[in-house]
């Protein structure tokens, strides 16, 4: 994911302030639609797909990670066309019933808000979102928190595997390990943990660490920024308020 | 188990926002004060360990399902509330941003779910009442156990009001109590012992470890009656957010019924629609004109009968068309930028 955002489009070169602020303006409006919405959160698609077009990130990628979280939102939404069996809109011969129109409903919600979230770091980097996040007077404790887990993730993320493929190799891939060998691995990685902090922290300390962490925050915001959240924020209002597609349709089917 | 935003009402999504942030803002201030250096690192590091941890599966005897740490408990008892919840925090956070689990708005709804109920109640309440002063084996397995179990059944329960509340499922409270409180109550059990097991690994390898955490918190250093009036609030915001809504918009159909409906008969008497008319009076091929007294008609309907406004062949017919077109038309400017973007580069 940071790799995309070390991309050069003029969406990357944007104040990740602004990139942040769209995109919570986005993500409440298009959840403040009624449960039976469908026709008119079409239109939002334009905010995702205009990132992903005009920052130059792939498309497939992003697609890919939206649907691995789903499992849960579509848990939850499935009920709905069970319980909800009342019919709602014919579609020529077709009664679709109240509970498939918001299952549906949910889906696109999930697809918008997900997408922006990830486009939101895809197109910024972690570190620009934290240094956003900084401006926007969070406190810096918890920012330091962010920057310090994000940056050790991997490295632990990496040792897990390590020692996975340890037991794995040394088990000829049988399968899912027993609860003693389970804890016994865990305990160790945390052990692990534990000394690498104390590493670190005396590393930090020979640098010159005195308790307080700097974060640069050299992010500069002109008009560009500016009006990039104005237009999407006045746009989002406009697609709240008229519903697009409807409006569309009506003038389309009174035209012929 | 982590909300999703799909799935939350604005009100409740903003209103667990401010719980949350409100929370975050009083620990960073608390791991401030308590100015140990240390912690720094340790807080980073060991939020990365947890992640990485849930990695790791090991199998449930007799069951067939696999188990991994949740890491809520353990992080407590390790750092304490105040910096564990920040840690909870942030890896909520990054799940968030990078992977989608949960969501940007729902993110209020899952740090409240899984790093105050472990921190500030589970931890203070159930751990340290019953771990006290004086480690021993057993009461650090019980302790942590028990603590556990009941942070998870109070997080379940959370995704539970907070989905019900929120309206856009249509699962009912009894049937959502039901499904997800006994499944959590066998994961948090299992959570439990897991947590237990990592801690006794840890007490019997380097034993100064968690005395030293002990220290750290002793027991009534977390004021009870704070946590009850942080818990007050937390309920007068949510409950004042939903009654002020609930007395607006009676329920979630109702309110879009009226909406939709309210939206429509205005329209009709709108300019836009004038001027459709006009236009349309000048090109009608089709004996069209029947089109808006049928849909004044579907207003009135509708304000009267609870069903889709669109619950007319016509109306939904235009929909479809206009649907189709607002999306080929998307699409079509999303392969327009990307062909610019891609000459500019």
């Amino acid at each position: 994911m940071d790799s995309l955002a070390g991309g050069n489009s003029p969406l990357h070169r944007l104040d990740p302030r602004a990139k942040l602020i769209t995109t919570l303006f986005f993500i409440v409006t298009v959840v403040s639609f009624g449960k039976y919405t469908v026709l008119a959160f079409i239109p939002f698609f334009i905010y995702p797909v205009y990132l992903i077009s005009a920052g130059g990130l792939p498309a497939k990628f992003i697609l890919k990670k939206v649907l691995l979280v789903s499992p849960f939102a579509i848990l939850l939404g499935i009920f709905n066309p069970v319980i909800d069996r009342e019919t709602m809109v014919h579609i020529g011969e077709i009664c679709v019933s109240g509970g498939w129109i918001s299952f549906v409903s949910i889906i696109l919600r999930f697809i918008l808000t997900v997408t922006a979230a990830l486009l939101l770091v895809a197109l910024s980097g972690f570190n620009a979102v934290c240094e956003a996040l900084t401006k926007l007077r969070v406190p810096r404790p918890f920012v330091v928190q962010l920057l310090f887990f994000y940056r050790y993730l991997f490295v632990l993320a990496e040792e897990s595997n390590r020692m996975e493929r340890a037991r794995k190799t040394r088990t000829f891939h049988r399968g899912a390990m027993g609860f003693r060998a389970f804890v016994s691995l865990i305990g160790h990685l945390l052990l692990r943990t534990l000394d690498r902090s104390e590493r670190i922290y005396r590393a930090m300390c020979s640098r010159g660490f005195d308790g307080h962490i700097r974060v640069s925050t050299a992010i500069k915001s002109g008009i560009i920024d500016h009006s990039f959240v104005v237009v999407w924020s006045i746009l989002f209002i406009f697609f709240r308020v008229y519903n697009i597609p409807v409006e569309l349709g009506e003038f389309i089917m009174e035209v012929f | 188990m982590h909300m999703a935003d799909a799935l939350i009402s604005p009100v409740v999504g903003l209103s667990m926002w401010v719980i949350s942030a409100g929370s975050i803002a009083y620990c960073s201030k608390k791991v401030k004060e308590e100015a140990d250096d240390r912690k720094v690192p340790l807080m980073g590091v060991l939020g990365a360990f947890i992640f990485a941890a849930q990695m790791i599966n090991f199998s449930i005897p007799a069951t067939g399902s696999s188990g991994h740490l949740g890491g809520g408990m353990i992080l407590t008892i390790l750092l304490g509330p105040f910096a564990a919840f920040l840690v909870m925090a942030s890896v909520l956070t990054v799940q968030a941003l990078f992977f989608g689990d949960g969501g940007l708005l729902a993110l209020g709804c899952n740090i409240f779910n899984l790093g105050i109920f472990p921190c500030f109640l589970a931890y203070p309440f159930i751990y340290r009442k019953i771990a006290g002063n004086k480690l021993s084996k057993g009461r650090i397995i019980t302790g942590s156990i028990i603590g556990a179990t009941v942070a998870l059944e109070l997080g379940a329960f959370g995704v539970v009001l907070e989905t019900v509340s929120s309206k856009i499922s249509e699962l009912p409270f009894d049937t959502f109590v039901l499904l997800m409180q006994p499944i959590h109550l066998a994961i948090g059990v299992v959570e439990g012992v897991v947590t237990a097991a990592v801690v006794m690994f840890v007490w019997n390898a380097r034993p100064e470890l968690l005395n030293a955490v002990s220290r750290y918190e002793p027991v009534g250093r977390i004021n009870m009656r704070k946590v009850f009036v942080g818990l007050l609030i937390a309920a007068a915001i949510t409950g004042g957010a939903l009654s002020w809504f609930a007395s607006s918009r009676p329920d979630g159909l109702e309110w879009a019924m009226f909406k939709t409906s309210g939206k429509e008969v205005l329209e009709n008497n709108g300019g836009v629609h004038a001027s459709l008319a006009a236009i349309q009076e000048k090109t009608a091929f089709l004996p069209g004109y029947g089109f808006k007294k049928e849909e004044r008609e579907i207003g009135i309907e509708t304000a009267a009968r609870p069903s889709w406004p669109a619950a007319h062949q016509g109306t939904s017919t235009a929909g479809l068309v206009g649907g189709g077109l607002t999306l080929l038309l998307i699409v079509l400017a999303g392969l327009g930028l990307r062909r610019r973007a891609k000459t500019v580069k």
